[in-house]
């Protein structure tokens, strides 16, 4: 609608090859006439598509008003939408079809089609992040609701007794718990799926890959199998962190090796044929080399972690109680106390579980953010800081070789630019 | 040797020339990894462990569901399959009414989603203005990140409301489908009571659908990114227009990617607990009615029971932990075959 998408078409623009094909614009070009040297208009806006789509929209609208005030008993806000919805669109298809070939009114209805689909789509996920930030905003302003826990607080206490510390740190206890288990493994074990490939490692990756979408639920019934019914263990932080090591473990696998598989290969080639053992590669060209996207997926993969209930419902029990012990006694997480306070019917505990919803929500916002930063680039790619200090690395590197072999590398050079300059003479000279 | 062409003089010659020469000289590829260092070969091992114990924690989770689940699984038999009820501690248990809500709620989820995330993925890779692509890849990605339990808080407070509109639409209009009946309703009795459409599987359908979407959304998008630039110039260069170009080009390359999304998103709706959980009111029957109040998932069985279980009730959650673990591993399984075997996936391995 109003788009003008140029495609690489376009580019070779200056050379005078390109030939409008005018198969979807209003037909403006006489046949014997001079062709204008003008990319051709994929998408894009003209008078009469903004006119068409106007005069549709209206008469839609009139068509839903006459069907449900006159005609029909039709009734209900939904379906007068959806009924002038499809008029809208089939008097589109109609005005188009007025002036253009069949082609291009297919082409103009779907257009339409897909951006009702992302309009759709995306209205009603800010509906949902939206509506928990809106229905937040009463526990948020209290500073209570940051600094106390629920020990105190009855479920009628108004929202300036009690809050959502002891949530909050339980998260963060739990997600350093399991970070401590899913970083060093998770990239050793994409490391290991990248460099020593076989028969193993690709039996590995298939599991691993069919393990992304394992129910968080059945991790935290395998903990809960495995810790507390099979060792006796009490429920606690520290089983809450490995079910959500279990559940994070193998998104963070599959993330870093996608990464490392597009460090380029001419990277670890150079090493390897500078002598360097795999190891050594591994540790200053591959892994320093995909940074960023390594960074990416443990940060996405903290924050699946994060935001998941049913690992820590089965595994940390409840507890109203600040605890910072993750080996004794229950804990209690953010997303599980939003559950918690939501299932209680008193507003002010439904009104605490949206602020730490809300919390919740803004965490994952600033991982994301954080995930964003230092994950935009591909491997390779190198920040401002980064390619300024690797400059000077090569700088002292080239330095330190022209200490060191500076009377042989002096003669090379020299005779080398001779040779250019001779060989550019004679070409003038011709 | 090829020295039997007979091509033209300057070709026979060379061959010839080229015949002349000694074999030993071709150039051999230097041989990679002969000598390893005592460094290199403890890296092997210590990475070769690090892959056994991911895949030791992996086999653990399917291992020790069995192992706990085997005592419940034997007292029933096959009749877990195949019992509605679920009452462990009279021995009378089975998993037929929460796997026949959980196979129906993905079912709604992902026949809502796709839809949209097809055509989100499309409007973002080939539709949308140039300037707001990044900014609609950013949302679909962090949107994929948000909690499932705000999902379901929107769910309960905002959508379980505004939903029960068209919930007695399609019950009104649809009803003669066995699936959008709803008993105790009579089409266009406008006085019906409103709460025989709250709590039900269509409901719990939607909200899985708008947390899968971002996911499948995601995924499709990238693999419709994928598609080969000068095969959209072709289309183009031919007279095609945008929808055409995508017909013949965007979609055919993006098949694998929209299976595999499509699957993933499965995947996850089979699984979710929190959001399911809260919007549903569990029965134990097998409910086929999609818009009346009560249905149930394997998993929101689960975190329902687990707190009052005995040791065997215990076991019966295990057995059917493991029967959602089967289900979606069969789901992901499929799913990556799909897309390894598509041409989508060729050009991933960068």
């Amino acid at each position: 609608m109003t788009v003008v998408e140029e495609t690489g078409l376009t580019e070779g623009r200056g050379e005078g090859t390109d030939v409008r094909t005018d198969a979807d614009g209003p037909v403006d070009a006489v046949p014997g006439t001079e062709l204008p040297d003008r990319p051709r208009r994929i998408g894009g806006v003209s008078r009469s598509g903004v006119l068409s789509l106007a005069g549709a929209a209206v008469s839609g609208l009139c068509v839903a008003v006459l069907l449900f005030g006159e005609v029909a008993p039709f009734s209900g806000a939904l379906g007068f939408t959806v009924t002038a919805y499809a008029a809208f669109l089939a008097i589109y298809a109609v005005l188009t079809g007025l002036e253009e070939d069949r082609q291009a009114v297919r082409d103009r209805v779907m257009t339409v089609v897909l951006w009702t689909a992302a309009v759709l789509l995306f209205t009603a996920l800010t509906l949902v992040v939206g509506f928990t930030a809106w229905r937040g905003r009463e526990a948020l302003p209290h500073g209570n609701f940051f600094t106390q826990d629920m020990q105190a607080a009855g479920p009628l206490d108004p929202l300036t007794h009690g809050g959502i510390a002891h949530a909050m740190l339980g998260t963060l206890i739990m997600i350093t718990i399991a970070l401590a288990i899913t970083v060093p493994l998770g990239l050793a074990c994409a490391v290991y799926l990248n460099q020593i490939p076989g028969r193993f490692s690709r039996f590995v990756r298939t599991i691993v890959e069919a393990m992304t979408a394992l129910p968080s639920i059945v991790a935290g019934l395998m903990v809960y199998a495995v810790w507390i019914l099979g060792l006796g263990m009490q429920k606690s932080g520290l089983a809450a962190g490995f079910a959500i090591s279990v559940m994070m473990l193998p998104i963070v696998i599959r993330a870093s090796d996608v990464v490392l598989r597009l460090v380029p290969g001419t990277l670890t080639e150079a090493a390897e044929a500078l002598g360097a053992p795999r190891w050594r590669t591994v540790w200053h060209v591959v892994l320093p080399t995909a940074r960023s996207g390594l960074a990416t997926a443990v940060i996405l993969g903290t924050a699946r972690g994060i935001g998941e209930t049913s690992p820590v419902l089965l595994t940390a029990g409840f507890t109203a109680a600040l605890n910072g012990n993750p080996t004794d006694g229950p804990m209690i997480s953010l997303p599980l106390a939003v559950f918690t306070f939501v299932k209680s019917p008193e507003p002010t505990m439904i009104a605490r579980g949206f602020g730490a919803a809300a919390v919740l929500m803004a965490l994952v916002l600033v991982l994301f953010a954080i995930a964003r930063v230092i994950g935009g680039r591909g491997p390779g790619h190198q920040s401002k800081r980064q390619a300024r200090r690797t400059a000077k690395a090569s700088r002292r590197d080239e330095q330190r070789f022209a200490e060191l072999h500076a009377p042989a590398l002096q003669l090379f050079d020299s005779g080398s630019h001779d040779d250019t300059e001779q060989t550019n003479d004679s070409g003038d000279s011709h | 040797m090829g020295n039997t062409v007979s091509f033209g003089g300057p070709s026979v010659v060379s061959a010839v020339e080229a015949s002349g020469e000694p074999e030993p000289d071709r150039p051999v590829p230097r041989r990679l990894l002969t000598a390893r260092g005592l460094g290199d070969r403890l890296f092997r091992y210590q990475l070769t462990a690090t892959g056994l114990a991911v895949l030791a924690i992996m086999a653990a989770v399917g291992l020790f569901l069995l192992l706990r689940a085997a005592q419940a699984l034997r007292v029933r038999g096959l009749k877990f399959l195949t019992t509605a009820a679920w009452q462990p501690d009279v021995h009378n248990f089975g998993i037929a009414a929460v796997l026949t809500g959980t196979l129906l709620i993905a079912a709604v989820a992902v026949t809502i989603s796709v839809p949209l995330a097809v055509g989100t993925a499309l409007f973002i890779s080939d539709v949308a203005p140039r300037r707001l692509r990044r900014t609609l890849v950013t949302m679909v990605d962090l949107m994929a990140a948000v909690p499932s339990v705000v999902y379901g808080l929107w769910g309960l407070f905002f959508l379980q409301q505004h939903v029960i509109g068209l919930s007695r639409w399609l019950s009104d209009w649809l009803g003669w489908i066995p699936l959008f009946t709803v008993d105790g309703t009579r089409p266009g009795e406008p006085l019906a009571s409103e709460s025989v459409y709250t709590a039900s599987t269509f409901v719990a359908g939607i909200v899985v659908a708008l947390m899968v979407a971002p996911i499948q959304c995601s995924v499709m998008r990238e693999v419709f990114a994928q598609a080969p630039a000068g095969e959209r110039e072709g289309a183009y260069a031919l007279g095609a227009t945008r929808w055409g170009m995508i017909r013949a080009v965007v979609l055919p390359y993006g098949k694998g990617g929209i299976i595999g999304g499509t699957m993933l998103g499965l995947g996850r709706a089979l699984g979710e607990t929190i959001a399911v959980y809260l919007i549903i009111s569990p029965v134990f029957v097998i409910q086929p009615h999609i818009l009346q109040t009560g249905s149930n998932s394997v998993s929101s069985l689960i975190a329902l029971h687990y707190g009052d279980a005995s040791t065997f009730g215990m076991s019966a959650l295990m057995a059917a932990g493991l029967a959602l673990f089967l289900l979606t591993l069969a789901v992901n399984f499929t799913a990556s075959s799909i897309v390894a075997r598509s041409r989508s996936g060729a050009q991933s391995e960068a």
